[in-house]
């Protein structure tokens, strides 16, 4: 079997890779040429590790030939450039980590390396995972395959839209306020936010250390279940990841829906959502009564006040964990300082985007003497409103059904001016992360305009595996995940 | 509470950011707008909230105080903008 442009799933690869008909070399070759190829066009990729993604898969074939075969050995898999990866530069999208190599791997690049995945490269995003388009990337933006004037979504843009681009069979990302799965809806492919705790962020650069998680970007529901299944569970790196057993995702998979409750949040079925998202995401919710779901409407009522909480918290946070960009230990250095204190002014200034400085000076002014009390004690009291607007609705249905952003793609340049207006982009997917529950992105249909659009399917605290059960059975009764994007 | 140029460079200096005169414009403006719209938080009452500082209530992590392997020095040094030595090497702290 050859391949001119490989276009397989996680699980069509395991079956050629185990019944020995493709090779793990073969395939990573054959992706590599395809990243090759489509790079200059797409820029997905910040770094290609053409050599060592070579030598993993011989690696791994060896191991399959030993009858050593674990579930994603010999799988081509790219990262978010903020995973830590031993040896492997490391930007997190930033100037100011040009050249980092980082001397050790995190806990979810070290799982995947135990079962002998390939690693094909890191992938571009916004700047230290700030921002909705890709377009804050020091490295410049990603393109949307689907149409590439437009953003492919951020900040985990770059593994969207090369898992969309089949550049690689797989991705993983990370998602602060929505930075999987918005991206997974404008590009067409899934995406998952696990629930905080579920997966290990030791390694992860951190941006918001109480929102973030890492999640799969896939080409369908089997293939987030087997990803996520790899890089689930406790790690006692991470003080935050939590002791809970991981289910078996894949076993539970095609269950039926009878009976499931299915809840319509009425503060995301408003004024201001794209006509052609209203109708795909009413659509959707026709075909889950079909399906057997009941479906209710609920209220979350403090959704209108979430990205103003995820502002002060997120920024508060982010401008702690980026003091250590100091050009002390790693890192650009200004050589111009005169003083210590002046290196640290300089490097800072020398090293960040736009965006990271405008987020760092919120974040310190929230948190500065005097403002304290009024900003970041205050989101973090509404954040308590917010989570617990989700549990009483988790006492009526076991799942919420919402659009995953008010509108398709937009178009690349279009709301750089404005930060406001870029923030409200994210309204349907940061109050998950300010409650810490999960949700997946599924595809459900397109716009008129032939972009992609996006389900969110919200789910009860590490109930991974009930929204992964409705996805799966939404996504076996449409063909939206078979369409793909007209390439170079 | 609305913000001036003299706070945001005040701003600038807690957070250790050399910020350019046009930058420092920038940002007064983009500030004002987005603590202008988070204003909106003080119309719900939160007297009686608790504050919300992690989604999964959680007690402190205790492990074992056991000496694992780390980092080697070499490997802590490795991205370092300079060395000497064992040390990280920086501008002169103390006159």
């Amino acid at each position: 079997m050859t391949m001119t442009s490989p276009d397989f799933t996680l699980a069509a690869l395991r079956e050629h890779l185990d019944k020995k008909d493709l090779s793990a070399v073969e395939v990573t070759r054959a992706y590599l040429e395809r990243i090759a190829a489509t790079n200059p066009a797409l820029n997905t990729f910040i770094t290609i590790c053409e050599e060592s993604a070579i030598g993993e898969a011989e690696a791994a074939d060896k191991r399959i030939a030993a009858g050593d075969t674990q579930p994603l050995t010999g799988l081509p898999i790219a990262v978010k450039d903020i995973f830590s990866t031993r040896n492997v530069r490391t930007t997190c999208g930033s100037r100011i980590l040009q050249n980092y190599r980082p001397p050790y791997d995190a806990s979810v690049i070290d799982r995947l390396k135990k079962q002998n995945a390939v690693l094909l490269g890191k992938l571009n995003m916004d700047e230290f995972a700030m921002g909705s388009s890709n377009e804050n990337s020091a490295y410049g933006p990603a393109k949307n395959p689907w149409d590439r004037t437009c953003v492919p979504g951020g900040s985990s843009g770059g593994s969207a839209a090369s898992v969309a681009a089949r550049q690689t069979a797989a991705a993983l990302g990370t998602d602060t306020g929505g930075s999987v799965r918005q991206p997974a809806a404008h590009c067409g492919v899934v995406g998952l936010k696990p629930t905080y705790g579920r997966v290990s962020r030791y390694g992860v650069v951190a941006y918001a250390s109480s929102l973030d998680q890492v999640g799969p970007v896939t080409r369908d529901v089997r293939d987030c279940a087997l990803l996520l299944q790899a890089v689930a569970g406790y790690d006692p790196a991470d003080s935050t990841s939590v002791d809970t057993p991981v289910p078996d995702y894949a076993a539970t998979l095609e269950g039926d829906l009878q009976g499931l409750r299915i809840g319509l949040p009425d503060e995301y079925f408003i004024e201001g959502v794209d006509a052609d998202v209203h109708q795909a995401v009413t659509a959707a919710v026709d075909r889950y009564r079909q399906l057997g779901a009941q479906v209710v409407p609920v209220s979350l009522p403090h959704t209108a006040y979430a990205v103003a909480c995820y502002y002060l918290v997120a920024t508060a946070e982010a401008s702690s964990n980026l003091a250590r960009y100091d050009g002390v230990r790693y890192g650009l250095r200004a050589e111009d300082a005169e003083n210590l204190i002046d290196t640290y002014m300089k490097s800072r200034a020398a090293g960040f985007g736009t965006e990271v400085k405008r987020r760092i000076m919120l974040g310190t002014y929230a948190l500065s003497s005097g403002y304290y009390d009024a900003y970041y004690l205050k989101a973090q009291k509404v954040r308590t409103l917010i989570r617990q607007d989700f549990l009483e609705a988790f006492n009526q249905v076991d799942v919420l059904l919402t659009p995953i952003a008010p509108t398709p793609a937009f178009q690349l340049g279009e709301k750089v001016a404005d930060p406001l207006t870029m923030y409200l982009s994210d309204i349907f997917t940061i109050p998950v992360n300010l409650a810490g529950t999960c949700a997946i992105s599924v595809p459900c249909g397109f716009a008129e305009n032939g972009l992609p659009i996006g389900l969110q399917l919200i789910g009860k605290p590490f109930a991974e595996a009930t929204i992964l059960q409705a996805a799966y059975a939404f996504e076996q009764a449409t063909d939206w995940h078979h369409r793909k994007p007209d390439l170079p | 509470m609305k913000i001036s140029r003299a706070d945001v460079e005040h701003v600038s200096r807690l957070a250790r950011l050399a910020l350019s005169d046009d930058e420092l414009d920038a940002l007064t403006h983009d500030m004002a707008a987005i603590l202008d719209y988070v204003e909106q938080l003080n119309t719900l009452d939160t007297d009686d909230i608790l504050p919300t500082s992690h989604a999964v209530p959680m007690e402190n992590a205790f492990r074992a105080d056991v000496i694992k392997p780390g980092l080697t020095p070499e490997e802590a040094l490795s991205n370092a903008p300079d060395a000497a030595g064992t040390l990280f090497r920086v501008r002169r702290v103390i006159e």
